[in-house]
């Protein structure tokens, strides 16, 4: 029995380096698992993290954030100095939509209890988040150009949740990093407990 | 020795690898750079290779205050004024804590104009820490047999001495079915003074 040699463009397949595929722009830059979490970090420069002008666009994914408490709020915070402090300045705004499983509750409102004014406090990105086992929270924040020494730093999310008293509720929360210190952390957690499951996936977009 | 198969094939049987042709759903399609420009146009690469196409906007620094806008064109025109059906809504917060709201903006909607389409409802300001940033979605501009939808979410800083976070959405449709190949970005007035905006096609 003979075997030919096995070859791509004329390449033993030992010797292929690339076979021409076109590679997206939206890179995986990091996925971090929740465990029980009392928070989770991304830090430039740590554990893999990207997270500078190497893109100018960040996305964090949320999907199935569990809290260990029952009426949570999951929320984050920014750093200027690799992670020692998360406190960065913000002005924010926040509202949803929410609807009760039985159907006789619904609204869209500002909600002036989650937004914050030059605070340097968590900005919440969903509010009354359940610990039922089937109830979590998904959705995603769009951070912009994190080390620009220029602007102030603009981001944006949307989150959807199961709220501890059934609802469904829809959150929009979108503001600035009041300064023009480069950010170069960013930190995940529960406003009260643990993170107890759930995944976040941090990717960058950029152009060729 | 176990025998390498592709597609159930041995492989030194195999006579193609098949055609893929990218292993990423977002493509880049081309970045422009703003540097005191009347307007930002991408006028190529907008076709039916992909059914959404996404503009991100960074740091979109305006040199006066002015809302930002969009429109699009078809085949080789330059005019800008397809006819446009929107809605407009943000949310607003100023640094002084004193106001706040979620807000229907009906100076920012179009009803069969052909206008520019507002992607901000308040005037970016020209502070030199202040710019816009977001994306508008594009979905299958080269339909010729549907309207043409866009959504799109902004977010900026306005305001004088007090200033304002503004989370902006909008969205619509190009109420036409002949395919759109071309956008047009700028501020109302003024020009963009610095900043980018990539495109993306996504799969």
């Amino acid at each position: 029995m003979t075997f030919g040699l096995v070859k791509h463009n004329n390449n033993s397949i030992s010797a292929i380096t690339s076979v021409g595929l076109t590679q997206g722009k939206m890179t995986l830059i990091k996925e971090q698992t929740a465990s029980s979490s009392s928070s989770i970090s991304f830090v430039d420069g740590t554990s893999s993290v990207v997270f500078d002008n190497t893109y100018p666009i960040y996305i964090f994914k949320f999907i199935n954030i569990h809290t260990s408490q029952d009426n949570t709020i999951f929320q984050f915070n920014c750093s200027s100095d690799s992670g020692s402090n998360y406190n960065v300045t913000k002005t924010t705004t926040h509202f949803y939509a929410y609807h009760n499983e039985g159907g006789s509750d619904q609204f869209l409102t500002y909600a002036a209890a989650s937004d914050l004014a030059q605070s340097t406090a968590s900005q919440p990105l969903g509010i009354g988040l359940g610990s039922d086992n089937d109830q979590s929270l998904s959705g995603e924040l769009s951070f912009f150009n994190p080390s620009d020494t220029s602007f102030v730093k603009h981001f944006f999310a949307k989150t959807n949740l199961s709220m501890y008293h059934e609802y469904n509720l829809n959150s929009y929360t979108g503001g600035y990093m009041n300064t023009t210190s480069a950010i170069d952390a960013i930190q995940f957690s529960m406003s009260s407990g643990n993170i107890d499951s759930g995944t976040i996936k941090l990717y960058g977009i950029k152009g060729s | 020795m176990s025998i390498v198969k592709l597609n159930n094939r041995s492989v030194k049987d195999v006579t193609a690898f098949g055609s893929i042709s990218s292993l990423g759903s977002l493509s880049h399609i081309a970045t422009q750079t703003a540097s005191s420009s009347a307007s930002i146009s991408f006028t190529s690469g907008i076709d039916s290779t992909y059914k959404e196409y996404i503009f991100y906007f960074v740091n979109l620094h305006p040199s006066s205050g002015s809302k930002f806008q969009f429109q699009g064109d078809t085949g080789t025109n330059t005019n800008y004024n397809q006819t446009i059906t929107s809605t407009s809504f943000n949310a607003y917060h100023d640094e002084g804590d004193s106001y706040t709201a979620v807000e229907y903006r009906t100076d920012a909607d179009q009803a069969q104009g052909t206008s520019f389409n507002d992607l901000t409802n308040y005037l970016v300001v020209d502070q030199s820490d202040s710019s816009l940033t977001g994306f508008l979605h594009i979905f299958n501009p080269s339909s010729t047999t549907f309207v043409k939808h866009f959504i799109s979410t902004t977010q900026i800083m306005n305001g004088v001495s007090n200033f304002y976070s503004i989370n902006n959405f909008h969205a619509g449709y190009f109420n036409t079915t002949t395919a759109l190949t071309r956008f047009q970005f700028k501020f109302a007035s003024g020009n963009i003074d610095s900043g980018q905006i990539l495109l993306f096609g996504l799969n």
